[in-house]
């Protein structure tokens, strides 16, 4: 991977470093959790950042995080692509998840005694295990700090989606915080 | 406002995205629905959960490394001459003069400018180190593990130095980026305050005695010594950040004559 020679501009080298390489390790955490797969994870985001330097002279904004994450989300989007199609998918979007209706996750009476509290492992596990394209709202939201608004451009969709995605997302987890809690009772 | 319509709208008002009106409507809802107060409160306990666990992750330093290779280097290190490496692998304290002098490396000096933008890079490597685990690499309090494990990892490794008869508490190292550059912090602790020292080679031997500076509330006290540069930044007050550094100068000074 070689930046080419019209590229080789010190200054706008270092105006990127600056803007941009604070976010590696969001842009890497966001990454694990769309692909789940480390490796996967590292190419994707090397090659959201080359595009991002490539593109970086006409970037006018919005904020270079949820910039870089619009970029990092369609290189994801080839490597799901790239897996449909190999002999071996790792992972399949649901058929028409989204029109799921919210009663599927059937938030049952809350329990009156207190959520229990996981431990880091567990948690980015019941997240990871989340199915798309809820995993990802719920991971730029929860994990990310980004606005509804900001999530919807990332997302290219619009910020009602964001929020029916956020609401599936949150009671998918809670079901399966439950679940977890049930089990290691 | 039904509860279906509820369960919906209740995480728009966790997240403060809602406006005024339907705010109040929510929260009129969640006043006479227990079962939805109840929904919203676990939701929240989630909520405050993940903020409080650990669920992020840090880019592998294999990453970082591609990705500042691919872009145009800076000024300064399009310099330094490709041997360094080599000549300076198995550096040690004392040596670090004659091993410059001998090679004749165009001297790294900064511009003021430089060290401004270097200043503004260390405090963000100590931001960064602050997230939940990011803070060390190497977790010990002895520097006869901490002091080895940089050795391989990077041309010349800092030195450790335990400072806990002084009151800092050596916690550990870790390898982090500055100025393009993989350099070795090693992390101190007192009470419960933080402090990286960066330690960066320079081929610039001259010794720059200590300058405390304050960027976005934390103070980074900065000397230079024998090839080496270093910052030490904290949120400790900028009497015991000059404390720290002149505990740690003491001990370079005695190990030196020792
Ligand atoms: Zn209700």
């Amino acid at each position: 991977m070689v930046v080419n020679a019209s590229q080789d501009d010190p200054e706008k080298a270092r105006r990127f470093r600056e803007a941009a390489l604070p976010y590696l390790d969001d842009a890497y955490t966001l990454a694990r959790y769309l692909l789940r797969d480390a490796a996967d994870a590292e190419d994707a985001v090397q090659e959201c950042y080359l595009r991002a330097y490539k593109h970086f002279d006409s970037y006018r904004g919005p904020a270079m995080k949820p910039w870089l994450f619009a970029i990092l989300r369609n290189v994801c989007r080839a490597e799901y692509a790239r897996r449909k199609t190999a002999p071996t998918a790792v992972e399949e979007l649901p058929e028409g998840g989204e029109q799921t209706p919210l009663w599927n996750e059937a938030p049952e009476t809350p329990e009156k005694q207190l959520l229990r509290r996981f431990d880091g492992d567990t948690v980015r596990k019941l997240v990871a295990a989340l199915a798309e394209p809820f995993r990802e709202t719920f991971v730029l939201r929860e994990i990310q700090n980004l606005s509804y608004r900001e999530i919807a451009d990332v997302a290219a969709v619009p910020v009602g989606t964001v929020m029916s995605r956020l609401a599936r997302a949150r009671a998918m987890l809670r079901s399966a915080w439950l679940a977890e809690q049930e089990q290691v009772k | 406002m039904t509860c279906e319509e509820a369960e919906v709208l209740v995480h728009a008002l966790i997240d403060g995205e809602l406006d005024a009106g339907h705010a109040r409507e929510v929260e009129a809802h969640i006043e006479g629905c227990a079962h939805c107060a109840a929904l919203m409160k676990e939701y929240q306990e989630i909520r405050q959960a993940i903020a409080e666990s650990d669920v992020r992750y840090k880019a592998p330093l294999e990453l970082r490394r591609k990705i500042e290779k691919a872009l145009p280097q800076p000024q300064t290190q399009a310099q330094a001459a490709p041997s360094r490496r080599s000549v300076l692998r198995g550096f040690a304290m004392g040596s670090a003069v004659s091993a410059m002098a001998a090679t004749g490396l165009v001297a790294i000096v900064l511009r003021s400018d430089d060290e401004q933008r270097i200043e503004n890079e260390v405090v963000s490597a100590h931001l960064r180190s602050l997230q939940a685990g990011h803070l060390i690499d190497v977790v010990s309090t002895d520097q006869h593990t901490v002091k080895p494990w940089f050795n391989g990892k990077l041309d010349v490794s800092p030195p450790v130095i335990d400072l806990t008869a002084q009151g800092f508490t050596l916690i550990g190292g870790r390898l982090d980026y500055v100025n393009a550059r993989e350099i070795g912090a090693v992390v101190y602790k007192r009470r419960q305050h933080v402090i990286n020292l960066f330690v960066a080679q320079t081929a610039n031997t001259e010794r720059k005695s200590a300058k405390i500076s304050t960027l976005q509330g934390f103070n980074i006290r900065r000397w230079s010594d024998r090839g080496l540069n270093y910052w030490a930044v904290s949120d400790l007050g900028a009497d015991e950040l000059t404390e720290f550094g002149d505990k740690f100068e003491s001990a370079m000074r005695a190990n030196k004559e020792g």
